[in-house]
């Protein structure tokens, strides 16, 4: 029976049937739902790791000790993954490992645009791009019997459009493996110089079968049609020329990773003009070139962005859609804005008061950069804040005021933290660390994490002490408070920037979308006490709007967090209700 | 609008108010009635009362999960702004359903920038058929004005071709249990307004 599924649903699905039964990642949009939805078949054991290094770990442990095994990430997550994933790359696998990259061309969810094809070429590993929901399913297991014909860690690289599109997929059972056995076996899996110079051997060995492989690979295949132009495409940007250019003969590639460079030169004799459409870099136009063909690619088609139907009409063909006009119009913007009753947000209106250097870091907070708080000066990746904080205090260091606070949340503190706050205490750093520990990863959707004390199949776990850790990392000045309470906020930041080297601030207090009723009702504003000076609105609440020069809170986005009764100077905000 | 091979309708508004939901039931609904059925939306940074779109096209085959400018048959837009913002996406002889509902962004809550005030009047002037309703309102009068985005559905299923019962189940299928009866009465309410 078909089921409408996401590209990430249907992994999910895929990996059911193909019989995983080890499955971890570390949340990251567009890839979180993929281990969401392998949670809920209790067969596989699935879980939250604290980042995508261990997941990757995890998961290739199971698999070298006979399990089939799935680790899924976003794109940046691979580069957190990636020392693990190349010396997979030499050792091979037992069962079948499956590392899922789930890439963000036109960044809607991320820092960069990067193109993981590289990593799976870099890691000479095979790598699959599913086109729709149903190659997502079907590429899970093909993947993982790619992996176990030749012993070898396989990518199955999707992007956005695929994780996120929902279409058809004809779903089956689950069909039952026997878990391989393990045997030590220390030349294969000990990666000591001796034996990786071994394994590198058959990593080049391998390439070459797999070469031949991807020739008569049933999703490399030909679609026969006009030859006038001849495409090249795989993953999404093959819906997008099968949209623009129906009658197009197309090269549909599942497998990027080697490409069947001979099966390409008889298509290209067969085509009068051949264009690669691919989204990003030129990964298949290089190596084409490379062979000797002569293509059509990043000449004619952009480097950035997603690309879409209309963008190869008119790039291929020169066609252009009429649409109702829209150009004439300029529209305020609406980006995404911290919550109603953000904890977060009491920092930031602390902060913005300081003479201080903020190197910020990823989670909802980094909306703090946009207007009305403009709180961050750096933001680059998972747990970034607290290492950059430390180079910045150095170069910094003689000019008046300028001490750096690193701001960061409980997930990715635990995920990338630890480490650069231990460096902190060693090199003694002086800075000071904001752990926004709202108790749950909020930006992808509320995923548990070790603070939490919740795993993700919903076990009772050990909940992290996150006071224990930065006194034992040696931090001598370790605060906890309520970031809701602003005077207590400011005090408990200011002493900590008054310490001699690295000092903790833990600004606790649950997310308000996993705990709605923490605060006690919605603000009101009496108009008689309020002189419309508009400071409440300088923090930039969505339930706080002026019109005609009359300061509202709508009730019903208000929470009752309280900040703007806080920073309000005339005492013209209470608890809606109460006089 | 069924005389071609791809029906596309463009799904608009602001993170929160049931969009995604809203186009799981049309995809069901497609899925039900024997189409071929894509839906794209991108959720993240979205959800944290940004702008959200979702894409639904359904016909014979579909290749590409998202519509292309100029080719949406229906603009299913949540919210006065969001309408004008995605209407370059509608075709000349599209139709636009819009909820009469204004919410202000940050920057205009703010007071940097303007809310348009001549929406309604812009959008007749950029569509072929307007059709304008105080879904909030009704799903109030349904029993709870969360339900709009269900009353939304109602309105739109007057130009679609699927059965009510299809619409129905489809929505029994999605919401909780205890809310099924008023969100059922609002798909009522928004099929039958004026």
């Amino acid at each position: 029976m078909k089921q409408l599924y996401s590209g990430d649903e249907a992994v999910a699905r895929g990996a059911w049937e193909a019989g995983v039964e080890i499955a971890a990642a570390y949340p990251g949009t567009p890839s979180t739902e993929i281990l969401e939805n392998i949670a809920k078949y209790k067969d596989i054991y699935a879980e939250w790791s604290v980042n995508e290094k261990v997941a990757f770990e995890v998961a290739f442990g199971g698999a070298v000790a006979g399990k089939r095994a799935l680790a899924a990430m976003k794109h940046v997550g691979v580069n957190v993954a990636a020392d693990a994933l190349m010396t997979a790359a030499y050792t091979g696998v037992n069962a079948g490992f499956v590392l899922v990259s789930a890439d963000d061309p036109g960044m809607h969810s991320s820092q960069n645009e990067q193109d993981n094809r590289y990593l799976a070429k870099f890691a000479q590993i095979p790598m699959l791009e599913p086109a729709d929901s149903q190659e997502a399913k079907d590429f899970v297991r093909l993947a993982l019997e790619i992996s176990e014909q030749y012993d070898t860690p396989v990518m199955l690289r999707m992007t956005t459009r695929v994780c996120h599109g929902k279409g058809l997929v004809e779903t089956g059972e689950r069909i039952s493996i026997l878990p391989r056995d393990y045997v030590k076996d220390p030349q294969k899996y000990v990666m000591i110089p001796a034996n990786a110079r071994k394994r590198h051997v058959i990593v080049e060995q391998r390439n070459k079968k797999l070469a031949e492989f991807s020739e008569q690979f049933s999703g490399n295949y030909v679609i026969p049609g006009d030859t006038s132009i001849g495409i090249i495409a795989g993953g999404i940007s093959f819906q997008y020329a099968r949209e623009a250019m129906p009658n197009a003969a197309i090269f549909k590639l599942g497998m990027t990773n080697p490409l069947p460079i001979k099966k390409i030169i008889d298509f290209a004799e067969q085509v009068k003009v051949l264009v690669v459409v691919e989204e990003l870099e030129p990964f298949i136009e290089e190596q084409l070139r490379a062979a000797g063909i002569i293509v059509k690619g990043k000449d004619i088609l952009p480097r950035l962005g997603e690309y879409s139907p209309e963008l190869l009409r008119e790039k291929l063909t020169g066609q252009v859609t009429p649409a109702a006009p829209q150009e004439a119009l300029t529209l305020p913007g609406r980006p995404p804005v911290m919550c109603a009753g953000c904890p977060h947000r009491a920092v930031f209106q602390v902060l913005k008061k300081m003479n201080v250097v903020v190197s910020g870091d990823i989670g909802c907070y980094t909306l703090s950069t946009l207007p009305p708080l403009n709180t961050m000066d750096t933001v680059v990746c998972m747990g970034s804040s607290i290492g950059m904080a430390q180079g910045m205090v150095r170069a910094l260091e003689g000019k008046k005021n300028k001490r750096v606070v690193s701001v960061l949340g409980d997930s990715t503190f635990i995920h990338s933290g630890i480490p650069s706050l231990v460096n902190a205490v060693y090199n003694r750093a002086n800075i000071t660390i904001i752990i926004l520990d709202n108790r749950i990863t909020a930006m992808t959707g509320h995923q548990q994490n070790p603070g939490t004390g919740v795993t993700l199949q919903g076990q009772q776990a050990h909940e992290f002490d996150f006071v224990a850790m930065a006194q034992a990392a040696g931090v001598g000045s370790v605060q906890i408070v309520d970031p809701i309470d602003v005077e207590e906020t400011k005090a408990a930041i200011t002493r900590a920037l008054e310490q001699e080297g690295p000092s903790v601030v833990i600004a606790r207090r649950p997310c308000v979308l996993v705990d709605r009723k923490q605060y006690e009702g919605p603000m009101q504003i009496d108009p008689e006490k309020c002189r419309v000076c508009k400071i409440c609105l300088r923090i930039g609440c969505p339930a706080i709007s002026i019109e005609n020069e009359t300061i509202r809170i709508d009730a019903s986005v208000c929470f009752g967090c309280s900040l703007c009764r806080q920073v309000c100077p005339h005492e013209s905000i209470s608890l809606a209700g109460m006089e | 609008m069924t005389n071609k091979e791809t029906t596309n309708i463009l799904i608009a508004g602001v993170g929160g108010q049931g969009i995604l939901l809203a186009s799981e039931v049309i995809a069901s609904v497609c899925l039900t009635a024997g189409y071929d059925v894509k839906q794209s939306e991108v959720h993240g940074m979205a959800q944290r009362g940004g702008s959200v779109t979702s894409h639904v096209r359904f016909g014979k085959t579909v290749y590409s999960p998202t519509i292309e400018k100029g080719k949406a048959d229906i603009l299913l837009s949540f919210e006065l702004l969001e309408t004008l913002r995605w209407i370059d996406y509608l075709s000349t002889d599209g139709t636009v359903i819009v909820n009469t509902l204004r919410i202000d962004p940050m920057t205009v809550a703010g007071g940097s920038a303007q809310y348009p005030d001549n929406i309604p009047q812009e959008l007749q002037s950029r569509c072929r058929q307007l059709v304008a309703v105080n879904g909030s309102e009704l799903a109030l009068q349904a029993g709870n004005g969360k339900a709009v985005n269900i009353t939304l559905l109602g309105v739109l299923s007057r130009f679609l071709e699927f059965s009510p019962e299809l619409w129905k189940n489809a929505i029994a299928a999605r919401v909780p249990q205890k809310t099924i009866p008023i969100n059922l009465l609002a798909f009522d309410y928004g099929r039958n307004a004026k």
